[in-house]
């Protein structure tokens, strides 16, 4: 009996032959993120031990630049950390700032067969590199920087197998979107995608992916390798790359085939990402005072070509705000010479600094009261953009560049014939 | 609670369904302020009032997937607030683990939903994820928590033990 790519990742991490789904694992942690919320007074213990200090990397990212004397706080403390253990990955405010997860997919931090810790629950994101990522919360973080080590409840996995090209105009997301409103949660279980349709989804497509499976609520994603992501990794990276694939005989809780050619735009309803997507069509017309494009999940260069394809020689709709966020200043920077800000300032949007900005509420571009946005980036609970009574539809960044210029839910699809 | 005593729990039951999510538990108004005021903020923008109606000792029951979102201190507000425990249809990986590092009891107990009322009375043996409803003399069979993890949670979660190793302040 095989093991899926999980299993089989999981069982050389904690130096087993087998693991199987129920057991508790224990293993040694190659990576592990610590963030500016780690940091924050109400949250952080300090740390007198580092097992290793080549293994952490500290990325200030939910509130960046600080948004108030709290968060400025949270800096100084994070940034006492690294000088006293001499972390040396270390993204601060300036050069290579951005979101966690897309530091880990820009800088090569995310290495194949490996397992990778951060206190964000979008973890899971670097899945994409064919590793066992998931987040956790800051004691099990603190646990791991202090020790070098966590555990992990082995869960069956359910086999994503991807066949088809999405059409032009219907990205990642959408395929998200299909994917929580026709299956729902995954608590306790894994996914795996693969199949022949990973060849048409480029590394960030397949980031968005993993990123969003966070909202399935998985234990880990996990994708297939293939030289496209090891091409990607090898470019960044000098470590030595040991990928894994699933046994042929790996027993799976379910196989599921998605056909990407048949998928389309698609919107989650307010307040939930489960069980809550419905056709563009179904809400094209409802009138919205926010549009945001950004976020781990849709902050990279593939989803700002999009929002500036859209938005090139048109107008953001009167009174609609419409902000744009690169997940990290690399994305801004290659953003910025390829023309994207410049297409989407001309056309009204605001392109911010890197940082997580309006997707948490936590700073720039937060709700008031009945407002409603409709969002590319990871969650749309209530309250989670700020005032518990704004609306918050979540779609694609076409979807959401689109509905910008209408002024409110618009098809994409016009765009892209 | 001693690493010794046998977990059980009797108390009130409060229901709560599908997909709780932890910006209901913890809202980002909350999170900035003290650990000892993020309690009162529970369940704020879906059930106000919530958090002065409960007393300590008292069980939270849930539909699917309770605690999904973020990696934020939620299980800590409901530990703070007095749940006893948590008995849920599932629970969300993430939250799981925060509640064990927080000493907050939680099972998952597929059929729980069917079997309590808000207002009921619920009775725990945690160690042998026995759950029983008094009244009725009804009792259902949750899934244990593993050994290891029980340790943690009776050790009162992750900090007492790494403050016991001199890792942590
Ligand atoms: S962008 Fe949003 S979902 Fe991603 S890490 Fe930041 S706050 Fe979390």
């Amino acid at each position: 009996m095989g093991m899926t790519a999980i299993e089989k990742i999981l069982a050389r991490n904690s130096e087993q032959s087998v693991v199987r789904p129920g057991d508790i694992v224990t293993t040694k942690v190659e990576t592990a993120i610590l963030f500016d919320n780690n940091f924050m007074a109400t949250t952080w213990r300090k740390i007198l031990h580092v097992h290793d200090p080549d293994k952490v990397v500290v990325v200030f990212d939910h509130r960046a630049p600080a948004s108030h004397v709290l968060s400025a706080q949270a800096h100084q403390t994070g940034r006492a950390f690294v000088k006293q253990f001499g972390i040396s990955r270390f993204h601060d405010i300036g050069f290579d700032q951005g979101i966690s997860h897309a530091i880990v997919a820009d800088y090569g931090y995310g290495l194949p067969g490996t397992v990778l810790l951060c206190s964000d629950s979008h973890t899971c994101s670097a899945g994409v590199f064919n590793l066992a990522a998931r987040g956790v919360g800051s004691p099990d973080m603190t646990y791991a920087v202090t020790k070098g080590e966590t555990w992990f409840r082995v869960g069956e996995t359910v086999r994503y197998e991807l066949q088809g090209e999405l059409r032009p105009g219907v990205s990642a997301k959408d395929v998200f979107l299909h994917l929580a409103g026709t299956y729902g949660d995954h608590a306790t279980l894994n996914v795996e995608y693969g199949g022949p349709g990973l060849a048409g989804l480029s590394v960030n497509a397949r980031r968005t992916l993993t990123t969003m499976s966070a909202e399935l609520s998985v234990e880990f994603a996990t994708f297939e390798p293939d030289d496209v992501m090891l091409d990607f990794v090898a470019a960044r990276t000098d470590q030595e790359l040991q990928p894994v694939w699933p046994d042929e005989d790996a027993v799976y809780a379910d196989r599921r085939v998605i056909r990407l050619d048949q998928i389309a735009p698609l919107v989650a309803l307010p307040d939930a990402v489960l069980n809550n997507s419905k056709p563009v069509a179904d809400v094209s017309g409802q009138a919205i005072d926010q549009a945001f494009i950004g976020s781990c999940a849709n902050g990279t260069l593939d989803d700002l070509a999009i929002a500036a394809r859209v938005l090139e020689g048109k107008r953001v709709h009167d009174g609609v705000r419409l902000l744009v966020t690169p997940a990290t200043q690399n994305i801004y920077r290659e953003a910025l010479r390829r023309g994207y800000v410049l297409a989407i300032t001309e056309a009204g949007g605001v392109v911010t600094n890197a940082t997580c900005g309006a997707c948490g509420g936590g700073s720039l571009g937060v709700l008031g009261p009945g407002e409603t946005c409709i969002t590319a980036s990871t969650r749309n609970f209530k309250g989670r953009m700020g005032d518990a009574e704004a609306k918050i539809f979540m779609a694609s960044p076409a979807t959401v560049a689109a509905s910008a210029i209408q002024g409110s839910i618009a098809d994409p699809l016009e765009y892209f014939r | 609670m001693s690493a010794t005593e046998h977990l059980r729990m009797t108390g009130r039951v409060w229901v709560v369904g599908d997909n709780i999510n932890t910006d209901l538990i913890l809202p980002i108004q909350a999170y900035y302020l003290s650990v000892e005021e993020q309690p009162a903020w529970v369940f704020s923008a879906n059930r106000p009032g919530w958090s002065d109606e409960v007393t300590v000792g008292d069980i939270l029951v849930a539909g699917r997937n309770f605690g999904v979102g973020s990696s934020r201190p939620a299980a800590r507000s409901l530990k703070n607030l007095g749940i006893a425990c948590l008995l849920a249809e599932s629970i969300n990986g993430l939250f799981y683990r925060n509640a064990i590092n927080f000493a907050l009891p939680a099972l998952e107990a597929p059929g729980i939903m069917a079997l309590f009322q808000e207002g009921d009375v619920a009775e725990i043996d945690f160690e042998a994820a026995k759950i029983t409803k008094p009244e009725r003399n009804e009792a259902l069979e949750a899934i244990a928590m593993p050994e290891q993890l029980l340790g943690i949670l009776k050790a009162g979660g992750i900090y007492p033990l790494l403050q016991s190793e001199n890792l942590i302040e």
